[in-house]
């Protein structure tokens, strides 16, 4: 693939914390409108990969790539620029907890966009709609689920229609029937351009919503490829997580 | 042994003088960012109400109280030379030279700063500040320099009001003691005090605003290990703040002194 057609491109990443390796000597490509999966063991470095990717971590050594613009190297102000095109789902979908859903969802709209107020919340209450929390608009965030946080987070990654969304755990704490509603949902942004990089440890999710897999492993990546390649990779480590979504 | 603990004190030494610094860069990077556009002027208000508004029913109950004690302390001393008229005056000179500003500081800092600490906290453990960051938001100019500046705001508000309870309990003790009316009163009030009494305190309260609201916002921001994190960051901004507050006190009274001749006179 070449360095220059990359929507994301790691090159050379490492990072330690204190004596911990997590990243060492990474390198990947992501093309534009694909949707890479990254697989690992918990701690394995998956979310650090996410959070180098939108710079909220910077590496130790190597660069990160956006559309080609190393961001490891940019300003607060050019990194912002960068981050606008990008939508980002935590984990713990970190909603801001003293506003309301529906204004976590308008609030991407309200700083960086000049669209009026009815605009804004016509398309806050769409993007939560597409996740299934219509009624949800004037909850607190306190006052819902783990797997419905998650999907307002999902709603406020995806309100300013990034061309890169970064998703961290996407069915986590979610019931099987909503796991694959989400699924639906990505795969349908998938095939609408937007280039996906998604962590999970849901093997059926991946292999539904994945162009490409990487499985990550001792800091590196360990293999790589599309869900066929890993099913005939021989690692053990490979062999256990693809295995774990088939039953087998 | 021995060596052991002089290792530990050696790191407790070189851990504090870290986080001193890194605090003064985090304080001197406010403020530059107070004074650079964009500014967060919504936010802002909104801080100021939180912060300013929902503490003015402990500071007026408190500057009636010390208002009160400070006049009945007084008269006790200034009545044995005969110098029971002048009680209004040295109380007023007192609240607003010194014990309105400094009081209300720690105040705030006890109110207000456990509650940036608190809140600012949670934000970080709970990856909102980063989630501010993923949206291309400056977190550290929406989150910590407005609540810095509000602070900066609010305490001089409160200090005036603070000063006001504290002149109105004066009146209360003195009308109980010896029947003075109010305009009499407020007419003593003023006889010693300046426009420069009034300067001089209002710089001081929005420097005490300025490290209420740093300190907090600071000790928020670097917050770890969860809850226990966000309590320790809470507890710490108040502790820090206050120390901070009567140490720069001190100095800020020398510098008074020096600006303004006339009150050191």
């Amino acid at each position: 693939m070449s360095s220059l057609a990359a929507a994301v491109e790691f090159d050379r990443v490492s990072k330690a914390f204190g004596d911990r390796v997590v990243l060492q000597d990474v390198s990947f490509a992501i093309a534009p409108g694909t949707a890479f999966g990254v697989l690992g063991r918990s701690g394995t470095g998956k979310s650090v990969t996410l959070k180098h990717i939108i710079g909220l971590i910077r590496p130790d050594a190597g660069r990160v790539l956006v559309h080609g613009e190393d961001i490891t190297e940019l300003r607060p102000r050019a990194l912002a620029r960068v981050r606008r095109r990008m939508g980002f789902l935590f984990q713990e979908a970190a909603l801001f907890d003293s506003i309301t859903v529906g204004e976590n969802v308008a609030f991407p709209l309200r700083r960086h966009t000049r669209l009026g107020e009815a605009a804004i919340v016509a398309r806050a209450r769409q993007r939560l709609a597409d996740v299934e929390l219509s009624d949800a608009f004037d909850a607190m965030p306190a006052d819902l689920s783990g797997g419905m946080r998650k999907r307002v987070g999902l709603a406020r990654a995806m309100v300013l229609d990034p061309d890169i969304l970064l998703v961290d755990e996407p069915s986590a704490g979610l019931d099987p029937i909503t796991s694959r509603e989400i699924d639906g949902l990505l795969i349908g942004l998938r095939r609408a351009g937007t280039t996906l990089v998604v962590v999970t440890h849901n093997i059926p999710s991946a292999r539904a919503i994945a162009d490409e897999l990487a499985v990550l492993g001792d800091g590196r990546i360990v293999a790589r490829g599309t869900a066929a390649d890993l099913d005939a990779n021989p690692d053990p480590l490979v062999q256990a997580f693809m295995r774990a979504g088939t039953g087998g | 042994m021995q060596g052991a603990a002089a290792e530990r004190v050696g790191q407790a030494v070189l851990d504090a003088l870290a986080s001193a610094g890194a605090y003064f860069v985090f304080a001197g990077r406010a403020l530059v960012e107070l004074v650079r556009p964009p500014f967060e002027v919504r936010e802002v208000l909104r801080q100021i109400y939180a912060l300013g508004s929902r503490s003015i029913p402990l500071i007026l109950a408190a500057g009636f109280a010390v208002g009160v004690v400070l006049s009945m302390h007084t008269r006790a001393t200034l009545e044995r030379f005969g110098a029971g008229a002048l009680i209004p005056a040295g109380l007023a000179v007192a609240l607003v030279r010194e014990t309105g500003p400094l009081v209300t500081g720690l105040l705030v800092a006890g109110r207000a700063g456990a509650g940036i600490g608190a809140e600012l906290g949670a934000m970080r453990v709970t990856e909102q500040i980063d989630a501010l960051e993923a949206i291309a938001v400056d977190a550290f100019k929406y989150l910590a320099v407005t609540r810095i500046l509000a602070c900066m705001i609010a305490l001089p508000l409160l200090t005036t009001l603070m000063d006001f309870a504290g002149m109105t309990g004066g009146f209360a003790a003195e009308a109980a003691a010896t029947g003075i009316a109010w305009p009499l009163y407020f007419q003593r009030s003023f006889e010693l005090i300046g426009f420069a009494d009034f300067v001089s305190a209002t710089v001081k309260t929005v420097v005490f605003g300025f490290i209420i609201g740093s300190v907090a916002s600071y000790l928020g921001f670097h917050a770890t290990r969860g809850t226990e994190g966000v309590g320790d960051a809470s507890t710490r901004a108040v502790v820090a703040s206050s120390i901070l507050l009567i140490l720069s006190d001190v100095l800020l009274v020398k510098l008074i002194f020096i600006l303004f001749p006339q009150i050191g006179s």
